[in-house]
C-alpha cells in the first residue's frame, strides 16, 4: 500500500485563525483525514517532526528566532512550504511593529501603555523566552516558500481546493470568489 | 541668492496672467529667482493663480529640477546615464565630490554650489556631461571636474566655463555651447539644404485635407519611438469639432541614449517649427506649443529667436505668407526634469500646469488633449520629415525604408565605439552595418531603442532597424563583450525605480521588488525558480501598468533574460533546504542581544 501524502502545520507569528480557518473545512476535514496523515500540528498537538512530510502549511511570519528555528525545520522536513495567509505572505499585522525599533515596543508594551501594571518596571526575560528579531520577517524572506495562499485568513475553500490540489501535485486553481474578499 | 518674498512671487505670477494653466512657468521662474520654492512662496502662488498650496506642491515636489529647499547659486547636475558610466561616471563624481568636500545631492556649506546627479541629459555621445546651471559641460574627466570646481569657486558664473564653442549652431552667440553635434551620416531628409517658406507654400497650395493625404501617402510615421501613423492622427484631431485645436512638438527626448532631437533643434529648426506649421494648417490649430527638456535650456533663447524671425517674415503669426486666415504661433513650454513627461499624456499634464501623470487612454488627444480640446503631439523629427515630404513629395519619401516603415530615421548611437553620433539612414539597415559605421569594437550587445525597448545580442545583429523588427525611436547604445549584462539591466531598473511617477502600484513597488529579484541572482544567492518568478514578474508589471514606463519598465530584464539566459543561469543553482542566503540570523537578533544581555541559542 503507498504511503498517505502527509502535512504539518504550524502557526508562527500569527493569531490562529488561519488554523481556525482549516478547522472550517468542517466534515471535509474527515474526507481531507481520508486522503492525508498529520504530522507535527496543533491540530493533533504533535510537536516534532515524525518523518518527511510533503506539505507544510505555515501560518504567521517570523518575529522570533524560535519562529525562525521552526521554519527552518519545516523546510528541511517538507517538499512543499505553503504561506498560509497575510501574515505568512507579508508579515501582516505583526509587522505593524516594523517601524518601530525593537526598544521602544517592549517598552510601551510593558511600561508605558495605559492600564499596565508593572511596579518593578520588568520587561520579561526569562531565558526560555525566545528572543524578538528586530523586525518581522515573512517567510518567504527566510526560507524558500513553494506557494502562497492569501486571505486573513484565507477561508475554509480556498484551503480544501488547495489542499486537495496539492496533495494530487496539481497546480492550484482559486476561483475569483476564493480570492476576494470584500 | 535673494530669499523669496510675497511680491516678488507675486511679480512672477502677475506677469503669466496668474494663470493657473502656465504653473510651470510660474514655479520654474520662481526655482530660478531664489533658489528654491518654499512653501510659503507655494502659498503666494496658489492665492495668486486661484489654486490649493497642495496642488502646487505637488507639482513643485514631481519635477526634480525644482527644489523646496533652498540649492546652491551654482547646481551641477552631473549626467549618470548607463553611457556616462561607461565612460568613467564614477571617478568623475568622486573627484568632484571631494573637491567641494560634499556628498552626491548636497550643497556646500557657503550655499555656494550644490552636486547632483540626473538621468541621460542627451549628451551621450560626449559623455560623461554635466549640466551645470543651464551650461552643459561636455567630456568630462576627474582631472577636468577638479579643475571646473576651482574655476566656479572663483567665479561662480557657469557660462565663464564655455572656453571653446562646439561646431555649427553651437557656436551662435544665442546657443554659445560647448557641445558639438557629431553628424556622421548626413541623409536626404534632414541634415541638408531647406529653404524657408517654400515647404509651407506648397502645403497651403494643396490645402489642409490634400495635406493630411500627403502625409497619409508617404506612410510616415512617428518618429519618437511609438510609430503611430501621423496621417490617422491629424486626421482624427480634423475630424474633432472644436473650437480650437493644439500642435505640440514633443522636444523632450529623454530615454536614454537618444540625443538626435538635440542635434535636429540646433541644426534644422527652421525645418521642424516650418513642419509643425504646416501640421497646424492641415489639421486646423491657430496655436502650438513646444515642449522643450529643462535640460535643453541652453537652446531656448536661440529658439526663441528662431520664432521671432519666423513672425518677421510673415511664416508665423496671422495671415501667414499673405493667406487670409491662417493664423499659427508657437509658445515653448519648458519642463523640469521628468522622463516621463516624454510620454505624450504626461507631457500634455506638464504643459497644463500639473504634475506630469500620465492620463488615462481613451480618449486620445486627438479627440480631447491640451485643456480638454483635441490635440497632436508629435516628435521634432517627425515634423522635420513633414516639412521635407512637402517639398519632395509622398512618393519619393515612401520609396525608401523598409516595408512598412517609410523614410529615414535620425538615430543616435553611442557607447563602445569610436564615432558616437548622429547618423541619418533609410529604415531598414541592420545593426551590423551601424556597428560598422560608429567603428564598433568588439560589440557584445546593443541596447535599440533605450532600455524601454530591447537589448539584442550579436544572433540578432543582422536584423533591421524598423517598425517591424527592431523599432526605436533613436537611441542606439553599443556595449563591448567586456560589458556585465546583468549589471546594465540592473542600473536601468533604478533609473526607471528613480522616474515612476508612483501613481500605479505595479510600477512603483513591482519595479523596486523585481530590483531585489535580479540583485538576489546577481549577488549568487539566486535559485533557478527566482527565474521564472523574475519573468512572471516583469511580465505582470508590464501587463498592470497605467502608461508606457510601467509598461516597458521591465523589458531591460526580460531582454537580458531573453538573450543573455546562459549568463543568468550560470548563477542560479538549487540551494539545500534551510535558511535562505540573503537573511542572517545574528544580524536581525543583535538588537534583542543587547537589549537582554544574552545570546541567541540558534546562532
Amino acid at each position: 500500500m503507498t504511503r498517505k501524502p502527509r502535512i504539518a502545520t504550524v502557526s508562527l507569528a500569527g493569531c490562529f485563525g488561519c488554523h481556525m480557518s482549516l478547522l472550517d473545512i468542517d466534515e471535509r476535514i474527515l474526507a481531507l483525514a481520508e486522503l492525508v496523515e498529520f504530522d507535527r500540528s496543533p491540530i493533533n498537538d504533535f510537536k516534532e517532526f515524525d518523518g518527511r512530510c510533503d506539505i507544510g502549511l505555515i501560518e504567521g511570519g517570523c518575529c522570533n528566532e524560535e519562529n525562525v528555528h521552526v521554519l527552518e525545520d519545516f523546510r528541511k522536513h517538507c517538499d512543499l512550504i505553503v504561506s498560509l495567509g497575510d501574515c505568512a505572505i507579508n508579515g501582516g499585522i505583526p509587522a505593524m511593529r516594523n517601524h518601530v525599533p525593537l526598544r521602544e515596543c517592549l517598552e510601551e508594551a510593558y511600561l508605558r501603555s495605559p492600564g499596565v501594571y508593572n511596579p518593578g518596571g520588568v520587561i520579561p526575560n526569562a531565558p526560555e523566552l525566545p528572543l524578538l528579531l528586530h523586525r518581522v520577517y515573512p517567510c518567504h524572506e527566510v526560507v524558500k516558500v513553494d506557494v502562497v495562499i492569501p486571505g486573513c485568513p484565507p477561508s475554509a475553500d480556498a484551503i480544501f481546493t488547495s489542499l486537495l490540489a496539492l496533495v494530487k501535485r496539481e497546480p492550484v486553481a482559486l476561483a475569483y470568489a476564493n480570492l476576494k474578499y470584500d | 541668492m535673494a530669499l523669496a518674498t510675497a511680491s516678488g512671487v507675486e511679480d512672477i505670477c502677475r506677469k503669466l496672467g496668474n494663470d493657473r494653466t502656465r504653473l510651470m512657468d510660474i514655479i520654474i521662474g520662481v526655482q530660478r529667482r531664489y533658489g528654491c520654492v518654499t512653501h510659503d512662496s507655494m502659498e503666494v502662488i496658489a492665492r495668486a493663480v486661484g489654486t490649493e498650496r497642495v496642488e502646487v506642491e505637488s507639482a513643485v515636489t514631481f519635477y526634480s529640477f525644482l527644489s523646496v529647499k533652498p540649492q546652491g547659486r551654482v547646481v551641477i547636475r552631473l549626467c549618470n546615464d548607463l553611457t556616462d558610466w561607461m565612460k568613467g561616471y564614477d571617478a568623475v563624481a568622486d573627484a568632484m565630490a571631494k573637491e567641494l568636500g560634499v556628498t552626491m545631492g548636497e550643497t556646500t556649506a557657503d550655499g555656494a554650489i550644490t552636486l547632483a546627479s540626473t538621468p541621460c541629459i542627451g549628451m551621450s555621445d560626449q559623455a560623461p556631461a554635466a549640466l551645470v546651471n543651464d551650461v552643459v559641460v561636455t567630456h568630462l574627466t576627474p582631472e577636468r571636474g577638479r579643475e571646473m570646481i576651482r574655476d566656479l569657486r572663483r567665479h561662480l558664473d557657469p557660462p565663464q566655463l564655455v572656453t571653446m564653442v562646439g561646431d555649427g549652431n553651437n557656436a551662435h552667440p544665442l546657443v554659445h555651447a560647448m557641445v558639438r553635434n557629431n553628424i556622421r551620416r548626413r541623409g536626404p531628409v534632414h541634415f541638408r539644404d531647406f529653404e524657408s517658406g517654400k515647404a509651407l507654400t506648397n502645403a497651403l497650395a494643396l490645402g489642409p485635407e490634400a495635406v493630411i493625404k500627403q502625409i497619409t501617402d508617404a506612410r510616415l510615421r512617428g518618429r519618437g519611438g511609438a510609430g503611430f501613423p501621423a496621417g490617422v492622427k491629424w486626421a482624427s484631431a480634423r475630424a474633432t469639432a472644436a473650437p480650437r485645436r493644439w500642435m505640440i512638438c514633443n522636444a523632450d527626448e529623454g530615454e536614454p541614449g537618444t540625443f538626435k532631437d538635440r542635434v535636429l533643434l540646433t541644426e534644422c529648426p527652421h525645418q521642424m517649427i516650418e513642419g509643425m506649421t504646416i501640421a497646424g494648417y492641415a489639421v486646423g490649430c491657430e496655436q502650438g506649443i513646444v515642449y522643450l527638456r529643462g535640460e535643453y535650456r541652453y537652446l531656448l533663447a536661440f529658439l526663441e529667436h528662431i520664432l521671432q524671425e519666423r513672425r518677421d517674415q510673415g511664416l508665423l503669426g496671422r495671415d501667414i505668407l499673405g493667406r487670409k486666415g491662417f493664423n499659427f504661433d508657437i509658445r515653448i513650454q519648458l519642463g523640469a526634469g521628468a522622463y516621463i513627461c516624454g510620454e505624450e499624456t504626461a507631457l500634455i499634464s506638464s504643459c497644463e500646469g500639473l504634475r506630469g501623470d500620465p492620463k488615462n487612454r481613451p480618449p486620445f488627444p486627438s479627440q480631447s488633449g491640451y485643456l480638454g480640446d483635441p490635440t497632436v503631439v508629435n516628435n521634432v523629427e517627425t515634423f522635420c520629415a513633414t516639412s521635407r515630404i512637402m517639398l519632395e513629395g509622398a512618393a519619393w519619401f515612401a520609396a525608401m525604408g523598409s516595408g512598412r516603415t517609410t523614410g529615414t530615421k535620425v538615430l543616435s548611437i553611442a557607447g563602445d565605439c569610436r564615432k558616437p553620433g548622429v547618423y541619418e539612414v533609410p529604415f531598414g539597415i541592420t545593426p551590423r552595418e551601424l556597428l560598422e559605421a560608429a567603428e564598433a569594437d568588439n560589440p557584445g550587445a546593443m541596447l535599440i531603442g533605450g532600455p524601454c525597448r530591447q537589448m539584442i545580442g550579436p544572433d540578432r545583429f543582422g536584423g533591421r532597424i524598423c517598425y517591424d523588427d527592431l523599432a526605436t525611436g533613436g537611441s542606439i547604445i553599443i556595449f563591448n563583450r567586456a560589458r556585465n549584462q546583468l549589471e546594465i539591466a540592473e542600473r536601468y531598473l533604478d533609473f526607471f525605480i528613480d522616474e515612476s511617477c508612483g501613481h500605479c502600484t505595479p510600477c512603483r513597488v513591482g519595479l523596486v521588488l523585481l530590483k531585489k529579484a535580479v540583485h538576489k541572482v546577481v549577488s549568487g544567492a539566486g535559485e533557478p525558480v527566482d527565474l521564472d518568478a523574475m519573468r512572471a514578474l516583469s511580465h505582470f508589471i508590464s501587463q498592470t501598468s497605467r502608461c508606457g514606463l510601467g509598461q516597458a519598465a521591465s523589458n531591460p530584464v526580460l531582454g537580458a533574460l531573453e538573450n543573455f539566459t546562459a549568463l543568468y543561469e550560470g548563477l542560479v543553482a538549487e540551494r539545500k533546504p534551510g535558511l535562505l542566503s540573503t537573511f542572517d540570523l545574528s544580524s536581525a537578533v543583535v538588537d534583542a542581544e543587547l537589549r537582554v544581555g544574552r545570546q541567541s541559542r540558534y546562532v
